[in-house]
């Protein structure tokens, strides 16, 4: 059970910090369809950082230390990214969709181009070690001999935990506490709603606009960091496996609100850990696999994500919380 | 449409609509193709074992790739190269076919990012049937025609559940797309997966491949190709595509379900207002587009010797989403589709040769593609700033005429000014190969 927690959590994480970043961009008024290509991006400016930081002579136990800094710095490349839509979405009043779909597009472009310049192949990963040696909480990270157990309620938290886990409870927290408890927040919100009312209140339209793509591709960066380190080895090879669009599908299906969103994410985190180890998933110790024996495949359970997001949508479309400024540029001559 | 001039009365075509969206696109082109002479050049002298002659060959490929003729003494040739020519076609088929399946979404309001899934159901029907009645009795032309159907079937029954939800459930087709774009990889995964005669064991070292087309002899006929390319893959998909290209031509322009198709995609409730049934056409434009990319899948594994990557539910084809900036170019005029596929296949070709002949790689290729479609989301604006300044302009002339109480709703394509386009997408081909 630990064991599938903890596997839920591997594949969650990165979900639900994208789809937290797709929460920001949508709710100013501006659609991230670049989700995916920020995501790329960053798994790719993660893994030069993790790279440059061993080449400065970091050793392993300062694992965590490189990776928290290169996250930050991963988020600092994704604004810088995401400013392209940005500029084009709310300066240009461009399509959104295709402004969107360019990024896309352009990042595994780039990516792979970069890859092939410095490693002659098409994944680049750590200069030396793997990810989960240099990067997860385990009791020798405490001083503690290597089979140490806390105990199955602790060992969820401490033994063989990515820190991203932490990081991704605190964006939670913080992403929550900005939209709904600071003015700013409010006001950002507004702007999704409707700009008009908002700049007559003296909101400037295009600073919150700005604020909530920056948002969003700092988040989307670390998302994408996040997922090349714990599913991915640490590698980068100019794809995320649709993980943005998979982001995507969850903020609709969290109905554009953070709790929904971690919910929907910890869902379809489920469906994508069970897709990856159903075979040989022991779900309660009593050496049965349950799973493997039902005999669904594995796609159906890939595919279920979005089945359901279509499925909700469907039922859904006379409720949704869809923000209604959504995908228009903003025009002050409009009323 | 050319526009006549109300004090002179003549007829300015280079002031056109159309001639406008050309010139959009050209500087988009060349905008997109400095970015990558750019990078070419910055990389070259950030890394210490590239020469400046390395520099200015990678420069010379991206321009002029497909005339390359490969090396003589260290040295870049450069001239007729029929295979460079011939693959650059057949890879143009598929290219044409999602830009036609964009371009016509478009035209009827609908952002049709879904063509990479129907792209591949497209390529499931067409290989599992071609399969199957290859090795039965089946005579190989009709084996190629039902396989064929098959895959366009499949493709409009994919393309057609977007075009409902967005129909009666009134949900925005991007996001429809994008789930059935996902749906359809892991489908396809799943079918190939289980269906174990399909897979190709026969070759040692390729594994995840599905048997080519060719060993059951279900294969595109040349139609001249072999003549006019000794060598390279080209075949007659190319001419299909482009039939197909002016039949979609004919149909938006010249009959009434193409002007209803246009009419919604203007403006849905005044379509409605009109008494256009708006649900029915989105729903078949969806249907039609889908058709279409589906038929690129199926062309392109119907010339026999492309081997298709069974275990797909990581990633979608590329060829689906370089639809995207194919219907882009040619401002979603059928005709001009053709001569954007080609100019984005012309540089898929110089990718390689990049890739091949210097130390550089093909996704440079690519970087142009995405910073074409990028500059092409600016180009909508310039247009709208031209237009708007032009219209300012016309108000201070206060004769205004019937005539022009209408440009808003003629600022679409046209035939006529897209005629003129493809003229002049034909001109940038040649002027970018130079």
């Amino acid at each position: 059970m630990v064991f599938l927690i903890q596997q839920t959590m591997l594949y969650a994480v990165p979900l639900m910090i994208v789809a937290l970043a797709g929460v920001c961009a949508e709710r100013s008024g501006v659609i991230n369809l670049a989700l995916e290509g920020i995501m790329i991006f960053g798994a790719f400016m993660g893994v030069i950082f993790i790279r440059m930081f061993q080449g400065m002579g970091f050793v392993q136990e300062q694992g965590q230390i490189i990776m928290l800094i290169s996250m930050l710095l991963t988020g600092i490349c994704g604004v810088a990214f995401s400013m392209l839509l940005a500029f084009s979405a709310i300066n240009l009043r461009a399509d959104q969709t295709i402004g969107g779909t360019a990024l896309n597009m352009l990042a595994p472009a780039v990516v792979l181009f970069f890859i092939y310049m410095i490693a002659q192949q098409s994944t680049l990963g750590m200069a030396s070690g793997g990810a989960a040696g240099w990067f997860m909480i385990r009791p020798s990270t405490f001083g503690l001999p290597k089979d140490y157990s806390w105990g199955p309620v602790l060992d969820l938290f401490l033994n063989k935990v990515y820190p991203s886990t932490y990081v991704c409870l605190i964006i939670f927290i913080q992403v929550s506490i900005f939209l709904y408890k600071t003015r700013t927040g409010l006001r950002l919100r507004s702007c999704g709603e409707n700009p008009q009312a908002a700049d007559s209140l003296g909101i400037n339209v295009f600073k919150m606009r700005y604020l909530g793509v920056g948002l969003s591709g700092f988040l989307a960066g670390i998302g994408g960091f996040t997922y090349s380190m714990t599913t991915a080895n640490c590698t980068s090879t100019g794809e995320v496996a649709g993980y943005g669009f998979l982001a995507l599908a969850v903020m609709i299906f969290g109905n554009w609100t953070p709790l929904n969103i971690a919910l929907g994410s910890l869902l379809f985190g489920l469906f994508k850990c069970i897709a990856a180890i159903y075979a040989s998933l022991d779900i309660n110790g009593d050496g049965v696999y349950l799973l493997a024996e039902i005999g669904i495949s594995p796609y159906v359970y890939r595919m279920l994500p979005y089945v359901i997001t279509l499925i909700v949508l469907a039922f859904t479309s006379k409720s949704s919380r869809v923000p209604k400024a959504e995908g228009i540029p903003y025009d002050k001559g409009q009323r | 449409m050319p526009r006549i001039e109300p004090e002179s009365g003549k007829i300015k075509w280079y002031k056109s609509d159309g001639a406008k969206s050309v010139y959009a696109s050209l500087i988009s082109i060349l905008i997109g193709l400095a970015v990558g002479t750019l990078v070419i050049i910055i990389v070259g002298l950030l890394k210490s074992n590239i020469s400046p002659k390395g520099i200015w060959d990678g420069v010379r490929l991206v321009f002029l790739g497909v005339f390359s003729t490969g090396r003589t003494d260290g040295q870049l040739t450069f001239g007729f190269n029929p295979v460079n020519m011939g693959n650059m076609l057949f890879r143009a088929t598929p290219l044409i076919m999602t830009g036609l399946s964009v371009a016509v979404a478009f035209k009827t309001g609908l952002f049709n990012i879904g063509a990479a899934g129907q792209y591949l159901m497209g390529t499931m029907g067409t290989l599992s049937v071609g399969l199957w009645l290859g090795w039965s009795s089946c005579p190989s032309w009709l084996a190629w025609i039902c396989a064929f159907l098959t895959g366009i079937v499949l493709g409009a029954l994919w393309g057609a559940i977007p075009g409902l939800f967005k129909a009666f459930l009134n949900i925005n087709e991007v996001i429809t797309c994008i789930m059935t774009n996902w749906i359809a990889a892991n489908l396809v995964t799943w079918w190939f997966d289980v269906h174990e005669e399909f897979k190709n064991a026969a070759e040692g070292g390729k594994v995840g491949y599905i048997i080519p087309l060719k060993n059951v002899d279900v294969v595109t006929p040349k139609l001249g190709m072999d003549i006019l390319f000794p060598d390279s893959q080209a075949n007659g998909g190319f001419w299909i595509a482009c039939l197909i290209a002016v039949l979609m031509w004919v149909i938006m322009t010249k009959t009434t379900f193409g002007f209803e198709l246009r009419a919604c995609g203007l403006n849905r409730h005044a379509a409605k207002y009109a008494g256009i049934n708006d649900k029915r056409n989105i729903v078949l434009s969806m249907v039609i587009a889908g058709a279409l990319a589906s038929a690129g899948g199926c062309l392109y594994f119907l010339s026999g010797n492309t081997e298709f990557y069974w275990s797909t539910y990581m990633s979608l084809p590329a060829d689906g989403f370089n639809g995207i900036p194919v219907a882009l170019l040619a401002s979603n005029h059928p005709i001009g589709v053709i001569f954007a596929g080609m100019f984005m296949s012309t540089l898929n070709i110089a990718g390689l040769q990049l890739k091949y002949l210097t130390a550089y790689n093909e996704y440079i290729a690519n970087i142009i593609i995405a910073t074409i479609v990028y500059l092409s989301a600016f180009a909508m604006f310039f247009k709208m700033l031209l237009n708007t300044k032009r219209k300012k302009a016309k108000e201070v002339q206060i004769a205004v005429t019937t005539e022009e109480a209408k440009p808003e709703i003629e600022s679409a394509e046209t035939d006529e000014a897209a005629a003129e386009a493809e003229d002049a997408v034909d001109d940038e081909e040649e002027g970018g190969q130079q």
